[in-house]
C-alpha cells in the first residue's frame, strides 16, 4: 500500500540528496516527494507518498530518522490529514469545445488559467484521488503535456508529539 | 580572540577533542593543513603509503581503543582512495573522522585539477558527511563530526575542506554545544518492556542470549554475564561480539552463523525465547529467515531503531544503549536453570569436539591452517590483540583463537575488506602500544596492502605478522570446490617470498611448514620486541568447517568429514 511520511527538515546543502540516496540504496519506492518551505526560517518540509509493499513504512521511518538534518518524520498516513496535489493539464480543445470543457472542470474546481489554438491549461487542486478524477475525465480528449506537484499534507487539529522509535517498532510485525 | 587560519583551527579542534594521533597522506588541497601540523607537536601523524592504510589504521585504533580514529588525505585520488575503509567503518559501526581537502571554493563544481566530487560520493558509506565551504563553519563542522561519529550507533563521519577555508582566517570559537536538533537523546528505559522481557526469562526453557558488536561499543560485558549467570541462559556470539562474552565460559556457545558452531546454531533452532542484544541478524548469521528459529519468542535490544525488525520479526523491542538495558533487566529476572536444555546443548557440543580438527590425525611434515592459529593461542596464552583479514584464516581465527576480553579481535565482518588487517594493526598498535597485536592474514589479503610493511617500520612498531600462505585465496576456492564442481577459475595465486618481502623492509621473518615448528617460531618472535613475519606455508585445500551455505536453513550445515588417517588430509 501507499503511505504519506511528512519530514522536517534542516534546510542545508544536500538534504535533499540524502534522502533520495536512503531511499536508492534501501530501495524503497517513492511514489512522489515534495520539498518546500515551512513556517519556521531554516526549516524545510517534505511529504513522502512511497509505496510499502516490499519495505514496511515503519523501517523507511526509522531510517530517515537516522538521517542528521532531519528533525522528525511522522507517518500520517492513519492521521486526519488535509492533502493537496496540483496539477497543470494541457488538453486539447477546439473553440466549439470550450464551454464542454469548462463545465466538466468545474465539478472538479478545475479552472481554465490559459487559452490558445487547439488547446488550454487547466489547473486543479485536490486530494490526490480528486486530480486523478479530473485527469481520467480529461484523457479521452486527448493531453498534450501535464505536470503534478505530489502531493503535500498536513495533519488536522493540534498535533499529536512524534511518535518514539519504540512506539513505531511495537506498531509493526512482519 | 584571536584570529587563526582554517589549517590551525582544524588542529586545534582536534586537539580540544583529545587527539593525539592521526593517519594520512598529504596533498595539494590539503596542504595549507599540513603546514599548520608542524605547530602541533601534540598530534602525531602516521605517514601511511595508500589512502586506504589510513582509513584502516584510523579504525583499528578505533577498534583497538574504543576512541574516535582519525584519518586525513587530499582531495580527488586521496580522498577516494580511503572509500573502502569508510565502507569498512560504516558497515561495523566504528567510531571514525575522515578529513579531505577539496579545491578552491570557487572552483567547485568545474573539473578542477584533482577534485572530485567526495562528499557526493560518501553519502551512503557514512553515518554523516558535510562540505565546508566558509572558514566560520569548521570548529562547528569538527566539534560535530566527533559527536556523531561516537553518540548512538557510532560509524564514519566526514569533513571535505575547502583549500581557501584551510587559508582563511577567522576568530576562532570552540562552540560549546552541537546544534543537531534531529539527535534525540535515548528515553529512559521503558519499564513496561523490561518488565515483560523479564517474564518471558522467567517462563522460557530453552532461552539463548545472541549477542552482537553492541555488546562491545556499549561496554556491556560485565551485565551480560551478570544476566546471563542469574538466568542460566547460554550465549552465543556474532563474529563481531567474539569477545565480548569469554569463550571459556561455561554457557559460551561460541561463534554462530555460517562457520559457527554446529551446536549454536542447533541451539537458535531449537530455542523457545531469543534475546538478540547488540546484533542486527545478519544474512551470515540468520541462514534461511524463512526457516529462522522458527519455535522461539523475540526480543531484540539495539540502539539502532532501524535494524529491528529489518530481517528478522521480533515480539519485544527495546532500542536504547544495551548496557543501560541490561544493568536495569538483571534486578528483575530470578535466578533459573534449565537442565534439559543445558543437557542437550552439552550433547551437542561434544558432538562438535568429537569431529574438531584438533582431533584430525595428521604428520608432522604438513601444516593445517586451523593449527597454526591454535598454536599461536595457546603461545600467547590467548592475550594477544589478534587483527584478521577476511577470508579462511578469519574463520579459523574466529573458530581456534578463544577471545576472553573485548577489543581483542578486530576484523572486517559487514564488509568483508581483504587486506584490512595490516594498517588496522597498525592503528591498534598506536592505539595500545603495550598490548601484544598480531596480524593474521592470506596471502591474498596480505598483499594488497603489504606497502604500509613500510609505514610499521617507519613508526617503528612491534607488530607480529603471521601470514596464512596457502598458495590460494583459500574462501573464494572453497565455494568453487562446494559449489562450482571445484573449477578454480583466478583463485590460485602466486606470492612473492614473503621472507624476502619482510626482509626488504628490515622485518625479522620465519618460515614455517611443519606444526612443531609452530609454537617455537611464535615464542622467538615475541621474545624479540623487534617485528616479524613468519610466512606459514599450510595445506593448500583445506576448507573451513562446518558450513551453512549462503542461504540455506541454518540448521543444514556442512560437516567436517570425519578422516581416519593423516592421507587423507587434502594436500
Amino acid at each position: 500500500m501507499r503511505h504519506t511520511l511528512v519530514a522536517r527538515v534542516q534546510d542545508q546543502p544536500g538534504v535533499l540528496h540524502r534522502v533520495v540516496s536512503l531511499f536508492r540504496r534501501r530501495a524503497f519506492n517513492v511514489d512522489s516527494l515534495t520539498v518546500g518551505g515551512s513556517e519556521e526560517p531554516g526549516i524545510s518540509r517534505m511529504t513522502i507518498v512511497v509505496e510499502t509493499d516490499r519495505v514496511p513504512a515503519y523501517l523507511v521511518e526509522a531510517n530517515m530518522r537516522k538521517l542528521v538534518p532531519v528533525i522528525e518524520v511522522r507517518d500520517v498516513t492513519n492521521l486526519d490529514t488535509v492533502s493537496r496535489d496540483l496539477a497543470l493539464i494541457r488538453v486539447q480543445c477546439t473553440s466549439a469545445e470550450l464551454s464542454e470543457i469548462n463545465n466538466l472542470i468545474s465539478i472538479f474546481r478545475g479552472r481554465i488559467v490559459d487559452v490558445a489554438a487547439g488547446s488550454v491549461i487547466v489547473e486543479v487542486t485536490g486530494d490526490v484521488r480528486k486530480v486523478d478524477g479530473l485527469v481520467e475525465q480529461l484523457r479521452p480528449r486527448g493531453i498534450l503535456e501535464m505536470v503534478r506537484t505530489g502531493k503535500v499534507a498536513m495533519v488536522r487539529g493540534s498535533e499529536a508529539p512524534e511518535e518514539s522509535e519504540e512506539e513505531l517498532a511495537a506498531g509493526w510485525r512482519h | 580572540m584571536k584570529k587563526m587560519t582554517g589549517a590551525q583551527i582544524l588542529w586545534e579542534s582536534l586537539v580540544r577533542e583529545g587527539v593525539t594521533t592521526v593517519f594520512g597522506y598529504p596533498g595539494g588541497a590539503i596542504l595549507p593543513a599540513y603546514d599548520a601540523i608542524l605547530e602541533y607537536p601534540q598530534i602525531h601523524h602516521v605517514l601511511v603509503r595508500h589512502e586506504q592504510g589510513a582509513a584502516h589504521m584510523a579504525d583499528g585504533y578505533a577498534r583497538a581503543s574504543g576512541k574516535v580514529g582519525v584519518a586525513v588525505a587530499t582531495s580527488g585520488p586521496g580522498a577516494t582512495n580511503l572509500v573502502t575503509g569508510i565502507a569498512t567503518a560504516m558497515m561495523d559501526s566504528i567510531p571514525t573522522v575522515f578529513i579531505t581537502g577539496q579545491v578552491g571554493s570557487k572552483l567547485l563544481g568545474s573539473d578542477a585539477f584533482q577534485e572530485s566530487d567526495i562528499t557526493g560520493v560518501t553519502v551512503p558509506v557514512t553515518k554523516h558527511n558535510v562540505l565546508v565551504t566558509d572558514v566560520r563553519d569548521l570548529a562547528r563542522a569538527i566539534k560535530e563530526a566527533f559527536y556523531i561519529a561516537r553518540s548512538g550507533r557510532p560509524g564514519p563521519v566526514h569533513v571535505d575542506i575547502c583549500k581557501d577555508v584551510q587559508q582563511a582566517k577567522t576568530d576562532f570559537e570552540w562552540p560549546d554545544n552541537v546544534f543537531l536538533p534531529g539527535r534525540k537523546a535515548p528515553a529512559p528505559v521503558n519499564a513496561a518492556k523490561l518488565k515483560a522481557i523479564a517474564d518471558m526469562i522467567a517462563e522460557a526453557e530453552r532461552p539463548l542470549i545472541l549477542a552482537g558488536h553492541g555488546v562491545i561499543e556499549s561496554g556491556a560485558s560485565a551485565a551480560l554475564m551478570a544476566l546471563a549467570e542469574k538466568t542460566g541462559t547460554p550465549v552465543a556470539l556474532t563474529l563481531l561480539g567474539l569477545g565480548g562474552f569469554p569463550r571459556s565460559h561455561p554457557l559460551c556457545l561460541g561463534m554462530m552463523g555460517m562457520h559457527g558452531e554446529a551446536f549454536a546454531n542447533k541451539a537458535i533452532q531449537e530455542a523457545d525465547l531469543l534475546l538478540a542484544f547488540g546484533m542486527r541478524f545478519d544474512d551470515r548469521v540468520t541462514g534461511n529467515l524463512k526457516t529462522y528459529a522458527p519455535k522461539s519468542r523475540k526480543v531484540h535490544v539495539d540502539i539502532d531503531g532501524s535494524e529491528v525488525g529489518k530481517n528478522v520479526a521480533v515480539d519485544v523491542a527495546i532500542i536504547n544503549d544495551l548496557r543501560v538495558v541490561l544493568e536495569a533487566l538483571v534486578p528483575l529476572v530470578a535466578d533459573r536453570k534449565h537442565e534439559a536444555w543445558d543437557e542437550e546443548i552439552a550433547k551437542g557440543r561434544s558432538d562438535t569436539h568429537s569431529r574438531d580438527i584438533q582431533h584430525e590425525p595428521h604428520d608432522d611434515t604438513r601444516l593445517l591452517a586451523p593449527h597454526v592459529i591454535n598454536d599461536i593461542w595457546r603461545a600467547t596464552s590467548g592475550g594477544a590483540v589478534i587483527v584478521s583479514d577476511v577470508g579462511q584464516h578469519q574463520m579459523f581465527e574466529a573458530q581456534y583463537y578463544p577471545h576472553e576480553k573485548p577489543r581483542t579481535l578486530l576484523t572486517s565482518g559487514g564488509l568483508g575488506t581483504m587486506g584490512f588487517a595490516l594498517p588496522a594493526a597498525i592503528g591498534a598498535k598506536m592505539a595500545c602500544p603495550d598490548k601484544e597485536v598480531w596480524v593474521i592474514a592470506g596471502d591474498g589479503g596480505f598483499q594488497m596492502t603489504q606497502a604500509e610493511l613500510s609505514t610499521l617500520q617507519q613508526e617503528k612498531l612491534d607488530i607480529k605478522i603471521a601470514v596464512i600462505n596457502n598458495g590460494f585465496l583459500g574462501m573464494v576456492r572453497q565455494w568453487q570446490e562446494f559449489f562450482y564442481d571445484k573449477r578454480y577459475a583466478a583463485t590460485p595465486i602466486l606470492s612473492p617470498d614473503f621472507t624476502m618481502i619482510a626482509a626488504a623492509h628490515g622485518i625479522d621473518a620465519h618460515r614455517v611448514t611443519k606444526r612443531e615448528e609452530v609454537i617455537p617460531t611464535v615464542q622467538k618472535v615475541r621474545e624479540s620486541g623487534r617485528p616479524a613475519l613468519i610466512d606459514f606455508r599450510v595445506v593448500a585445500e583445506e576448507a573451513v568447517y562446518p558450513m551453512v551455505p549462503a542461504g540455506a536453513d541454518l540448521h543444514e550445515m556442512i560437516r567436517r568429514p570425519k578422516r581416519s588417517n593423516p592421507s587423507e588430509v587434502p594436500a
